[in-house]
């Protein structure tokens, strides 16, 4: 392959993540998961497969749970992304579905979990009336190796309460 | 796994796209990237220009047309799934949504993607094929339809031109006749769920008021190239009285077609799926056309 | 003082970090000027190398280094030290940091590409161009001793890695007298451990050449840096190894792999510090896992069904080397007779070399396949007399008053096993009371309705807190608070949360007063590992003593202070107080009255310090057992499976978290199921994988699993001081031979025998037509 013009292997992008305006040249080539944790050391989200089926890497964009690793970066310009670090409170009141992930050891290893709270915080702030059923397919694209997904979806169930505001 | 190098081009009209697919060589269109990004990331794909279309303006949306339910090439299957316009005139095709990968595969998928990659397990293929829908393609040679029978030229290839893209495809919808009652099914069979089928059935009967059938649609995902529709088994409907013994019948016929073949999955299993799939959709068509009180 | 933190479901002091984005894992940790490492991998199961050239990878802009063996000398041809020893093998083959003249399997590591990037790593990597000679791949295990077989490494004479046998009593006679013999053929097959972390390995040389900090995602940090200090010929002092945050580990991280070994010596060679993360597609063929075992099995019985003997004979497939010695196979071989009173024993299995990825323990190891083949034969016993399955169990296992119970085997010292306490009665009664006594109705029911539902059973007894040791130091800080020290560290288990329930109750704190640090090799000094289900035993035991031990030297000192008798004393929210009064001295001022001042003497008769170093030893097993039954209900169209219930009845002794106890249970469970219905690793017949990314090997979702209900009973361990024994595979260990179990049973109207897991749906519809 030719020498590529500049144009086409770098951009220059804005994102707002969790709140926070960046702008950063990337190589076209790098995914989105990659420059959330390189380049803006957000670490919180991780790398399990990189071909989308662990769902490790989750994230919001524009409101949606999507792969980071199935996206380019350069694909997220003018994106409101929310990933693990900005789902808690600037005060450090936890998310509802962190609160409930402690509460009900739905994690483990630790290593899914911001992909499942993250897919759960989604899913659960547009539909809080889910039951267990809807709650099992909404996690089907995140693999947990270490739970059984059971507290995991007992988790889910109760941020699902507390967030319809049941007493 | 990270990407080979590529250009990146990110054209912002119909125009710079035909441009740009008649000027380049080993390109990969970028659309949702549910399937592109796996291949991209693995290294099975190392495009030397990867065009992405998502900032095309007017190759989203859904509208009823005189024509039928026309859905725009980039629509997010999150969105056909949900939109308003599809769980009135085609909600066959948001049961099919439901079997579609995970909530993130829909958040960013698109329909035109699963129609241009051409897995033969996907679904929204096999939706197209139940309705016969027209695909319309754009290139620099101006716009053409594409009768979904035509769509598919082989193992996941579409019929498009190099430097041609897909900007849509028409439902052609099944209004009901005075009295006619129309019914859908689905049904699939994935290992787990979100998996591609193995073998997926889909089914649209029209009955009238005595519970005939007046028309009648089945198409198959996952026992050919392309999507297959059971012309035989929906002759065999028309004009009779749809039962159970009626389905089981014609769902028959599915074991009995020519099967694709590979290294996991026997023609004789995968004629059995066809089979047992046919007849749950139909069993499900049945119910919906006449309000569950037939079993 | 009473127990308040131990055997309470105390919420885990990891979770705040990892539920908001702040774990640091390998990947995670940022490192000034460090390099990026793609592996160049051999693409041939088996091959000679004549040559590698990597002119064009090393012009690569962004590439700093391409190193092979021959680039990094001796250190890296020599083939790394088996991590067990196993006088058995004559020929024992371990790989080489980097292969050096020959290649044993797809995934072999060959060469390190070293750059700016990852991405241009990979990109070098694809430009290195190595000359293979491809050879004859051995991969059928069924044909490895045949003749003309191909041999799986020019080194050997045969495919033979060695031959275990064991067993006891008068086979002959036993099986001659019986009333009953029945034989099955069995096989099965156990994949890959996916921890959703693979593995990575970061090094930092100190620009002296004189020490090295390593990085690893591991499960045995000790290890890894004898194995790097012993290869380095540096100090073990001088090698620094931490487990970070690792996202699971299951086995196969607890190995020392090519690139621990190869990851530091670039390192050092080049003078920066180096980081290679493993990706899930080099997981595939990089990490070990566990494959196939062939199994050729009697049982012999007696009129009333009670299993009075079993012998036969196992292939097993171990892969191309020996990492781990032959660890895997003898846990198959000593998880014999199980919790079954046998009269007589006769096993021999026969390790064999392949051209796959070497195998090694994953969760469980392999007592799942002993559960498996032993659960077959206790079936097949139940079917052929007419008797129900859990009866057969009752009479075969054994009884209550029989403890402690010497089996017959021998343990790996020659001392005999013996189990220590239980009863796999009552235990098994337990699982049969809480699936209730309903089934046989609700079946027949749905026969006549066209649906099959079966319901299965699995009983196990595993050997966990295997030896030597594990250690703790506890530390009281001025300022109250605790630190402890353990090379015991985690995967996800829980540890931390675990000792710090112990040592608080001890110490009269509560759990968040205690900071716990493991699995850096600077901050403990000793430690083996974790796995084997051994670290609640062995980790909790040494942080119950050193907890002892600093509560002890409190009140000693305590009483000095306080005037007071030590009888009177009692510690209680981080004070010494003397009962009944309202003297009290809190912890912290006792800590700096022992870290002392300039020319102040210590109280007399006391070190300095208020902390404590334990080591627990284990010189015997502790076991743990259980029964689980699970409902499935088959869908004879399709052959879909769908669990319906699963209750796990579990005797792990006391309990430390049972939140964390039935943690491990269930994700053990879902992990058999996987190996029961999804999980298989394929290669095809030139040992090329052909399973290698997460749409063709499936691991189980949430959407097929079922709710797990968990009945504990406790019988204590004797042999160590808080009675626990371990969890961390109890839940794996039954579950496939269960999920197997219920599915014969669904389709018992068919005549279907199931002999083998993993079954597809298509396996099913196949059985179910030919029956």
């Amino acid at each position: 392959m030719s020498e590529l013009d500049q144009a086409q292997t770098t951009r220059h992008i804005r994102v707002t993540v969790n709140g926070v305006h960046y702008e950063r040249d990337v190589l076209t080539r790098t995914h989105l998961g990659d420059f959330l944790r390189q380049d803006l050391g957000l670490t919180g989200t991780h790398l399990g497969c990189e071909h989308g089926v662990c769902g490790a890497c989750t994230i919001i964009l524009d409101g949606q749970p999507i792969r980071s690793c199935l996206m380019l970066a350069v694909q997220a310009d003018g994106a409101v992304i929310r990933t693990i670090e900005g789902l808690a409170q600037a005060d450090g009141t936890l998310h509802p579905v962190q609160e409930a992930f402690w509460d009900k050891h739905g994690l483990q290893c630790g290593f899914c979990t911001p992909g499942m709270v993250t897919t759960l915080a989604a899913v659960l702030e547009a539909d809080p009336t889910m039951d267990e059923v809807a709650i099992r397919e909404a996690i089907s694209g995140n693999i947990c190796r270490c739970t059984g997904y059971e507290t995991i979806v007992d988790a889910a169930l109760q941020a699902a309460s507390r967030m319809r505001g049941d007493h | 796994m990270k990407a080979s190098a590529f250009a990146y081009h990110d054209p912002k009209t119909m125009q710079e796209l035909n441009n740009l697919l008649g000027s380049l060589d080993n390109i990969r269109i970028l659309a949702g990237g549910q399937s592109l990004m796996p291949m991209l990331n693995m290294r099975y794909a190392f495009p030397d220009h990867v065009i992405d279309i998502n900032h095309i303006a007017d190759l989203s949306g859904v509208a009823m047309t005189p024509a039928g339910l026309r859905i725009g090439a980039m629509t997010r299957q999150r969105i056909v799934r949900e939109h308003p316009l599809v769980l009135e005139h085609a909600p066959v095709l948001a049961e099919a949504l439901h079997w579609v990968g995970h909530v993130q595969t829909r958040s960013r998928g698109t329909i035109g993607g699963s129609l241009c990659h051409l897995d033969p397990a996907a679904e929204q293929p096999c939706i197209a094929a139940l309705y016969d829908a027209v695909l319309h393609v754009s290139g620099p040679r101006g716009a053409r339809d594409v009768a979904m029978r035509d769509w598919v030229l082989s193992y996941m290839t579409p019929n498009l031109e190099p430097d041609e893209a897909l900007l849509g495809l028409t439902l052609p919808v099944w209004s009901g006749m005075q009295g006619h009652r129309v019914g859908h099914g689905f049904h699939e069979f994935a290992r787990r769920h979100g998996d591609y089928a193995i073998v997926a059935a889909a089914a649209l009967v029209s009955l009238d008021a005595a519970g005939v059938v007046r028309r009648a649609s089945i198409a198959l995902a996952g026992v050919d190239v392309r999507p297959v529709r059971l012309e035989g088994a929906e002759q065999a409907l028309v004009g009779k009285g749809l039962d159970q013994s009626l389905i089981a019948e014609v769902s028959a016929m599915a074991a009995s077609i020519e099967m694709m073949e590979d290294a996991h999955i026997t023609p004789a299993y995968r004629g059995r799926l066809a089979q047992t799939m046919t007849k749950r959709a139909l069993t499900d068509a049945l119910n919906r056309a006449t309000g569950g009180r037939n079993v | 003082m009473g127990a308040r933190y131990f055997g309470a479901a105390v919420k885990r002091l990891e979770d705040p970090k990892l539920i908001t984005g702040r774990g640091q894992y390998l990947d995670d940790i940022s490192m000034p000027g460090v390099l990026h490492v793609a592996v160049v991998r051999s693409p041939h199961a088996h091959a000679l190398i004549n040559a590698i050239d990597a002119s064009m990878a090393r012009d690569h802009a962004g590439v700093v280094a391409v190193l092979t063996a021959d680039d990094l000398g001796d250190i890296a041809r020599k083939p790394m030290p088996m991590m067990a020893p196993a006088p058995m093998v004559k020929t024992p083959l371990t790989q080489s940091p980097l292969a050096h003249g020959s290649v044993h399997y797809v995934g072999e590591a060959v060469a390190l590409v070293v750059a700016e990037s990852r991405a241009v790593a990979e990109d070098a990597a694809a430009m290195v161009m190595v000359d293979y000679d491809p050879q004859p791949a051995m991969v059928d295990l069924a044909h490895a001793l045949k003749d003309g077989a191909a041999l799986a490494n020019k080194a050997l004479q045969s495919n033979l890695a060695g031959t275990l046998k064991g067993g006891f009593g008068d086979v002959a006679g036993v099986f001659a007298k019986a009333a009953h013999v029945f034989k099955e053929t069995l096989s099965l097959h156990r994949g890959g451990c996916h921890a959703m972390e693979c593995r990575g390995v970061m090094a930092r040389p100190d620009p002296s050449g004189n020490r090295i900090d390593i990085w690893s995602s591991t499960q045995s940090p000790y290890m890894v840096r004898r194995a790097l200090a012993l290869c380095l010929g540096m100090d073990e002092a001088s090698v620094r190894v931490t487990a970070p945050d690792v996202g699971g580990g299951f086995g196969p991280k607890a190995v020392v792999y090519a690139e621990d070994y190869a990851i530091p010596m670039a390192a050092r060679h080049l003078g920066r510090p180096l980081k290679w993360v493993e990706d899930r597609g080099e997981h595939f063929v990089a990490t070990t896992q566990q494959r196939d075992q062939l199994w050729e099995l009697e049982v012999a019985a007696d009129a009333q069904g009670r299993m009075l003997g079993v012998r036969g004979h196992c292939l097993h497939d171990n892969g191309a080397y020996l990492p781990y010695g032959v660890v895997l196979p003898v846990t198959s071989m000593s998880s014999f007779p199980g919790p079954y009173a046998l009269e007589a024993l006769e096993i021999s299995l026969d390790v064999i070399y392949t051209n796959m990825v070497p195998n090694t323990p994953v969760r469980g190891a392999g007592r799942p396949n002993t559960c498996f083949v032993l659960e077959r034969l206790a079936d097949r016993v139940a079917r052929e007399l007419g008797l129900p399955r859990e009866e057969v169990r009752r009479r075969s296992f054994v009884q209550a008053n029989q403890f402690p119970y010497e089996t017959g085997m021998k343990a790996r010292d020659g001392s005999p096993v013996s189990y220590d306490s239980g009863d796999y009665v009552q235990c098994l009664d337990l699982a049969v009371a809480k699936f209730g006594s309903d089934f046989k109705a609700r079946q027949d029911k749905a026969r006549a309705e066209g649906r099959y539902i079966g319901m299965g059973i699995a009983s196990y007894v595993e050997d966990t807190g295997l030896g030597p040791y594990e250690g703790a130091t506890i530390r009281v800080q001025p300022n109250g608070k605790v630190l402890l020290l353990t090379g015991a560290a985690a995967q996800g288990q829980g540890h931390k949360t675990v000792f710090a329930q112990i040592a608080a109750d001890q110490l009269g704190i509560t759990p968040q007063d205690i900071t716990v640090e493991a699995g850096d090799t600077s901050l403990f000094p000793l430690g083996i590992g974790t796995i084997a289900s051994r670290v609640a035993v062995t980790g909790g035991s040494s942080v119950h003593m050193a907890a002892v031990e600093t509560r002890a030297k409190a009140i000693k000192v305590a009483s000095q202070v306080l005037e007071a008798q030590e009888a009177d004393l009692v510690l209680e929210g981080g004070f010494v107080k003397v009962s009944g009064t309202d003297r009290q001295v809190s912890l912290g001022q006792l800590a700096l009255m022992l870290h002392g001042n300039f020319g102040q003497p210590l109280p007399a008769g006391i070190a300095p310090g208020l902390s404590a170093t334990a080591f627990y030893e284990a010189r015997q097993t502790t076991f743990a057992n259980g029964t689980n039954l699970c409902e499935v209900e088959v869908d004879i169209e399709t052959g879909a499976v769908k669990i319906l219930r699963y209750v796990v009845a579990h005797d792990c002794g006391t309990l430390i978290n049972p939140m964390l106890v039935d943690g491990q249970i269930r994700g053990g469970v879902v992990h058999g199921i996987g190996n029961a219905l999804f999980e298989r690793m394929i290669y095809d017949e030139n040992g090329q994988p052909q399973t290698t990314n997460y749409g063709e090997y499936l691991l189980p979702l949430a959407t097929e699993m079922p709710r797990i209900e968990i009945v504990h009973m406790e019988s204590p361990s004797p042999r160590n001081p808080i009675g626990v024994k371990g969890a961390g595979e109890g839940g794996t260990i039954p579950a496939a031979a269960c999920v197997i179990s219920a599915i014969e049973d669904a389709l018992s109207p068919f005549n279907v025998h199931l002999a083998s897991h993993p079954v597809s749906p298509q396996d099913l519809v196949q059985l179910v037509d030919q029956g």
